[in-house]
């Protein structure tokens, strides 16, 4: 028989015991909407929590770190590679050049140091880092006060909530609730800071000719440079909430200073004591690099190629990777317990096909009397499961987004009266939607299997003598 | 009266359409055996119309599911159109059931949610007849047994006759080669009953189709076919020429 006619008797005989049909139907409905509304919990939960950290600007981040510096991370890796001393030098033609890899967005250096910031006459110590332009999206800046930078030279600063309560001469009181960031801002912004710096200048010539040894390189040329105090009056234009840096431990930023303007300020960076004894060019050179990825599977190819230029290099690579099974393993359970009510539907198939060929065993037998297979009986059983099964997973689609929609709408009812801001973390994608009709009438075909072998076996002379 | 579905004329008339050797068809019981079929051997030759006659559990039914194709023999053969039946995998033996024999029955087994048009088509669905000729066949097929008018209406609205003349479309739809008929006329009162052996006898007559019809009424059978073949517990108890064919040979010996 071909498929039109099959799709054809397999709906006339659905409608003919409708109500019955409706209910098994409504049963793998109900099953669908389970299981789609689990999943789209798990995979809405796990998109929330990527986008959460994407912007926390920890899963796409690498840094780099020259082999000289030896407080490096991981040493494991390093025992293959040059000893520290003939490692290479991490300036800017390298930063340049990682910048050019595949997959990378950006690579900035890491410029941090620690500083006295005059406010009101009054001198506070604090260490002070730069941000690139792109760390506006991150996640620390969502509830800032006041702006971000208005270009990345302007003389402004962001400092973190911490630091304004040191300025305002306000310490937190033990058990009180936090301050609110809104009523530090409002004196601080527009105010001038004056941060004190120490400059590096590269001096005209050698303070100190090179030194005669029997073993040194004949181009070995010592690097001079001379260190100047200076001063800059920076404008607080923004007070942020969230510790942009809190992962970076005790040697976190407080204020925070746009990347191009700390650049040409050539503050005296640790390291610059260590490369002087070196051959140095006049190219800055930097403690570490971050190098941001377009995306947080790249991290580990990225890293590969930066270790193979020789660095050390460092990312939250492993917490992503077990953040991933952490989901993996909450969508195979969350799937599980939304099948469970599938498999019962599909014992209702099973119940309502056999129901059905005890109903119509003599029209069965009718059939095969006039030349219908095996084959075409069994399809036709089939073809019932099938279209129960797809007409289920439609429905059930359908109840399982709305279900999605309604705990959507009141979890951002609740969350708005606790004062936080409203979420998405319901996703149902379009082959979430595919798979469940797909797998509704997998289940469906599954569940007929018995019946439409049953139906099929019978034998048409006692099917015909049955009244 | 003309015939549904142009069933193919029988260019075998006169060869052998059914041949039965020892044939046998035993049902097991519980502990005892019971012998529906016991050894029963007879031949139909193509074109011909044959009774078959016995009181109920004579077996006569049996047979005529053997012939069928509808159940398979404990042993013996029964081969139709050269073709042993017994030897026919299940597939086979739904095509020769779909495309060599039509059948009709006592109850006229039409599908009761389907109208008589769609009963009708059923059999040409399953032998995968083009859609759009279908609906042309089965209307042809139902206007030549009178029921034109009937077409979608559902069986519980029509009379027995009517049913039957429906399943009889049904059964030649295909066109096949042989009809059997398990007590046609049984559920009928006897007008209606009449119209419809004439109209098998019309198959019979101006197609030349092979018919083998199951009853245990002697008159009808001596009335309408041209052997009779007498069934008791399974076994062949007499096979003789139906009186009108005795009297038309004896007038056509006058004759000569």
């Amino acid at each position: 028989m071909k498929l039109p006619d099959l799709t054809e008797l397999a709906m006339r005989n659905l409608r003919e015991s409708f109500l019955r049909n409706s209910l098994t139907t409504i049963g793998i409905s109900v099953g669908v909407a389970s299981l789609v509304a689990m999943l789209s919990l798990g995979i809405g939960l796990q998109q929330l929590a990527s986008r959460r950290l994407m912007k926390s600007g920890l899963f796409d981040t690498v840094v780099v770190s020259s082999r000289r510096d030896l407080r490096g991370f991981g040493h494991d890796e390093e025992r293959n590679a040059p000893t520290p001393g003939e490692s290479r030098i991490l300036d800017e033609p390298t930063r340049q050049e990682i910048e050019r890899l595949p997959n990378v967005l950006e690579a900035y250096p890491d410029i941090r140091f620690i500083t006295e910031l005059r406010y009101e006459d009054k001198p506070h110590m604090t260490m002070v880092a730069a941000l690139p332009e792109s760390a506006k999206s991150n996640d620390a800046f969502e509830s800032l006060q006041g702006h971000y930078f208005s270009t990345d030279t302007a003389p402004e600063a962001v400092i973190q909530k911490a630091f304004a309560e040191e300025l305002l001469g306000k310490a937190p009181k033990a058990g009180t609730d936090e301050t609110n960031v809104a009523q530090l801002a409002a004196p601080l912004l527009g105010k001038e800071l004056t941060m004190r710096y120490a400059q590096r200048e590269a001096s005209p010539s050698p303070a100190l000719p090179p030194l005669k040894t029997a073993e040194a390189n004949a181009d070995f040329s010592g690097a001079a440079y001379s260190v100047v105090s200076r001063e800059l009056k920076v404008k607080i234009v923004g007070v942020a909430d969230l510790d942009p840096e809190s992962m970076r431990g005790p040697t976190r930023a407080r204020v925070f200073l746009p990347l191009k303007l700390a650049e040409s300020l050539h503050v005296m960076q640790p390291t610059d004591l260590r490369e002087i004894s070196h051959a140095v060019s006049d190219q800055p050179v930097y403690s570490s690099v971050s190098v941001r990825v377009k995306n947080p599977s790249q991290i580990r190819t990225v890293e590969d190629a930066v270790k193979k230029m020789g660095f050390n290099t460092f990312s939250i690579l492993d917490a992503t990777r077990s953040m991933q099974q952490f989901f993996a393993v909450l969508d195979l359970f969350l799937g599980i317990f939304g099948s469970l009510a599938l498999a019962v539907a599909s014992i209702g198939i099973v119940n309502t096909l056999v129901m059905a060929i005890l109903e119509r065993r003599r029209e069965i037998g009718i059939m095969k009397a006039i030349g219908a297979s095996d084959g075409d009986v069994k399809k036709l059983f089939f073809a019932e499961a099938g279209a129960m099964g797809i007409l289920g997973g439609v429905v059930g689609v359908v109840l399982g987004w709305a279900i999605g929609q309604v705990i959507n709408l009141g979890t951002n009812v609740y969350l708005k009266r606790q004062s936080l801001p409203p979420e998405h973390f319901w996703a149902v994608p379009l082959w979430l939607v595919g798979a469940a009709i797909l797998f509704a009438f997998i289940v469906s075909l599954l569940s007929g299997l018995y019946p439409a072998g049953r139906a099929a076996r019978l034998d048409p002379v006692q099917a015909l003598r049955y009244e | 009266m003309r015939i549904p579905g142009n069933p193919q004329a029988s260019s075998t008339s006169g060869s052998t359409a059914i041949h039965a050797e020892a044939l046998c068809r035993h049902y097991r019981m519980g502990e005892t055996v019971i012998r529906a079929v016991d050894g029963v051997s007879l031949e139909v030759r193509g074109g011909e119309f044959v009774a078959l006659l016995g009181t109920s559990g004579s077996g006569k039914s049996s047979v005529l599911n053997l012939i069928a194709g509808l159940d398979r023999p404990t042993s013996g053969t029964v081969v139709v159109q050269g073709r042993d039946l017994a030897k026919l995998s299940r597939e086979e033996l739904a095509q020769y059931r779909l495309r060599t024999v039509g059948m009709v029955f006592q109850s006229f087994n039409l599908i009761a949610s389907m109208t008589l048009a769609e009963n009708v088509e059923l059999p040409m669905r399953f032998a995968e007849v083009d859609r759009t000729k279908r609906d042309a066949l089965a209307r042809e097929a139902l206007t030549r047994v009178g029921l034109q008018a009937r077409m979608n209406h559902r069986p519980s609205e029509l009379s027995g006759g009517e049913q039957q003349r429906a399943a009889l479309a049904r059964a030649l739809i295909n066109r096949p080669q042989l009809l059997l008929a398990d007590e046609p006329t049984g559920n009928l009162d006897s007008r209606t009953g009449t119209e419809i052996m004439n109209m098998i006898h019309d198959f019979n007559q101006q197609m030349g189709m092979t018919i083998v019809m199951v009853t245990h009424e002697r008159a009808l059978a001596e009335r309408y076919a041209q052997r009779m073949i007498f069934l008791a517990d399974g076994k062949v108890v007499g096979d003789e020429a139906a009186p009108a064919v005795i009297a038309n040979a004896g007038a056509e010996g006058a004759r000569l």
